[in-house]
């Protein structure tokens, strides 16, 4: 047991990773000799050489494409995109190629690819830097999209992605890479598409991931000292979404609020509202609220503050399911 | 341009590539480009009459593909794109398998590993990225296998391409690109495609670039079997650009006649790359009437074949497609397979 930053905790999961699999290869640009932009990557080439941990050209549809191919000569390539509005120079070989490829082989074919993408924003960045587009892989069919919200999920998580045999998106939280807690390699992992209830309420069920978790449990901290109880809930996995505890916690609750930093419109809020909504009609005591980013490309810093869905924008909705 | 083998059945030599096959050889390149050409005819055939949902001709390009597919090993590599009929054949992949993902009973379903030769890939580009990385692979393991990599001059307009080709020069990876220019992208000539010719596109990327007269089946047989050792020499990789014509259609949907003149085909059709080598093995007493006559009647048994096993192919029930899309277990493809089994069900037991 050790406390480290997230950020740490994923360059100890690819650690362990390349030593305990010879087949697993990184890949990325600026990974090696620099360490990745935000270091996650530090000190990997050095220890596991060129072959395994590769600078490539700068090019994430060549970086993806090529990924694919060394999976199917029996790597297991984990990618690193350098930043979120990056990947989409590669998205045409994730969705038509990564995720369809299983199905195009009548299942004989496996890609074990890990796609490792820093997102969301908070972080006074430029443009193309900041977004969450989870949903636009989560809408594949294929495709396999979790995001950790601490050290320890971050490490078992990345563990558990690299030793399945589906492709993974893997995206970590940015703003939370320096954010420190408790890992401990030999620990049971929860299975890697399980939500968790990580507070207990009685009033509304509160339910993040990535980086909205903490956000979450600030905003459940604050509604205490006023006399609400919230539970939160990380659902750590957007596809597939687990949605059995999902239901149970609403079920307690009779009150939803979804929290995502990607746009609301078409985004995991609705799906997660639409599923609730059929599984629980008969317990919800309020429609299910969306908090989330708005309709318009991500913003310039200055104005994030505003855009990214806060502690008081958390209580708002809060207040608004307990209003009906 | 390296030609052996000129239009009129004349062996000529190049300083570069010379290859001496043997008069057995010879026939077996025939044989396989007849075949190629005979099951491509059904294919048309089999769309026509609406056993098929599309076909893609590969009538004219019968050299490019068979000559290269034989230069290589059986632990070669073959990423093929999806009118490459004659490397299927040269690699002995059982041709059904294309007649089902043109049917529409599967999107491929081979396994590639049988043959060393991949899926099909529809999507213009993109398996030349596969292709190199698997080369990478190939390096990184020590093996001293090829992967070739097969596409048209209209995807070397994609940025994918470029990406491979700058992948496979900056990682040395012993991959070879195996460019068919037919001269038409569906409507486009080669013209829209590239400014330069696609050969001499190699240069800027750091790999070696040569042009075959891709109607020349012993040209491509030879080139290709140097690019391939090049490839495993850890030498730089190699793009082919095989010239040679689509003949037919782009697809059964296509109507060449709206973008192309008429004249064009009879020019190309005097270039034919199966009766050059048929004039060849006469000429020289390799081959006589008999053996022509009899590659055609194999032709059409293997066709009669084709035909029948189509026709004859089970429609799949959709609830087998659910569990191919993930390897491991993906809660909400359970659910929606269990809830249309039920679905399903429902009929039946109503009725």
């Amino acid at each position: 047991m050790a406390t480290t930053t997230l950020a740490k905790a994923v360059n100890a999961a690819l650690r362990a990773a390349l030593e305990d699999d010879p087949k697993v290869v990184l890949m990325g640009e600026d990974i090696g000799r620099l360490g990745g932009v935000f270091r996650v990557t530090d000190g990997l080439q050095k220890d596991f050489g060129e072959r395994r941990v590769k600078d490539t050209p700068l090019a994430e549809s060549g970086i993806v494409g090529t990924a694919i191919g060394l999976a199917l000569r029996g790597y297991r390539p984990v990618v690193e995109i350098q930043f979120d509005g990056f990947v989409f120079p590669a998205y045409d070989q994730i969705v038509t190629q990564l995720a369809k490829m299983r199905a195009r082989s009548g299942g004989r074919i496996a890609l074990p690819v890990v796609i490792r993408i820093p997102y969301g924003g908070g972080i006074g960045a430029v443009e193309h830097h900041s977004e969450s587009p989870e949903a636009l892989f989560a809408h594949v069919a294929g495709l396999r999209v979790v995001s950790p919200s601490n050290a320890a999920d971050a490490y078992t998580m990345l563990r558990q992605a690299v030793a399945g045999d589906d492709p993974v998106i893997y995206l970590e939280p940015k703003r939370r890479y320096y954010d420190k807690g408790e890992v401990d390699p030999a620990a049971s992992p929860h299975p890697l598409h399980s939500a968790r209830v990580i507070r207990l309420g009685r009033d509304a069920t509160v339910l993040a991931y990535g980086p909205t978790v903490r956000t979450a449990l600030e905003a459940a901290a604050v509604a205490e000292e006023e006399g609400t109880s919230v539970e939160v809930v990380d659902l750590r996995s957007v596809s597939p979404v687990d949605f059995d505890t999902v239901e149970a916690s609403v079920r307690r609750t009779g009150r939803l609020v979804v929290v995502h930093e990607a746009p609301v419109f078409f985004g995991t809020g609705a799906e997660i509202a639409a599923h609730v909504t059929e599984r629980c009609f008969d317990r919800l005591e309020a429609p299910v609220l969306r908090v989330g980013g708005f309709h318009m490309p991500y913003p310039p810093a200055r104005t994030e503050h505003a855009y990214l869905p806060d502690l008081d924008r958390i209580l708002d909705a809060v207040e608004r399911v307990l209003a009906y | 341009m390296v030609q052996l083998l000129t239009p009129h059945g004349e062996r000529v030599h190049h300083p570069d590539y010379d290859i001496e096959p043997t008069p057995g050889e010879l026939r077996e390149m025939y044989r396989r480009m007849a075949l190629t050409r005979r099951v491509d005819a059904e294919g048309v055939t089999l769309q026509r009459q609406g056993e098929l949902g599309l076909w893609p001709s590969s009538l004219g390009q019968e050299a490019a593909q068979v000559g290269s597919g034989l230069a290589l090993r059986a632990d070669d590599h073959v990423f093929p794109s999806y009118r490459d009929h004659g490397v299927a054949l040269a690699r002995q992949v059982d041709p059904l398998h294309i007649f089902r993902l043109f049917r529409g009973v599967s999107h491929g379903g081979w396994d590639p590993a049988e043959k060393n030769f991949h899926l099909y890939t529809l999507v213009i580009g993109s398996q030349v990225l596969h292709a190199t990385g698997y080369a990478m692979g190939v390096a990184d393991d020590d093996a001293d296998s090829a992967v070739v990599v097969y596409f048209g001059d209209g995807a070397t307009s994609q940025g994918d391409v470029s990406e491979a080709f700058n992948f496979a020069a900056v990682y040395d990876a012993p991959v070879v690109f195996f460019c068919q220019n037919n001269q038409w992208a569906i409507s486009q000539g080669v013209e829209r495609q590239s400014k330069v010719p696609i050969h001499r596109r190699a240069a800027g990327f750091g790999l070696h670039g040569v042009r075959v007269d891709g109607n020349d089946v012993l040209a491509c047989l030879a080139v290709t079997r140097a690019a391939v050792e090049r490839a495993r020499q850890g030498r730089e990789a190699t793009l082919v650009e095989a010239f040679t014509y689509r003949m037919g259609a782009h697809t059964t949907s296509d109507d060449p006649t709206r973008y192309r003149q008429s004249a064009e085909l009879t020019q190309w059709a005097r270039k034919d790359p199966i009766a050059r080598l048929e004039k060849y093995l006469l000429n020289h007493g390799w081959a006589d009437a008999d053996f022509v006559a009899g590659v055609g009647e194999e032709g059409d048994r293997l066709a009669q074949h084709i035909r029948e096993s189509v026709r004859t192919m089970p429609d799949p029930d959709l609830t087998e497609f659910f569990d191919l899309t993930y390897a491991g277990e993906h809660r909400q493809v359970t659910e929606e397979r269990e809830w249309f089994k039920e679905y399903e069900a429902s009929f039946v037991e109503g009725s």
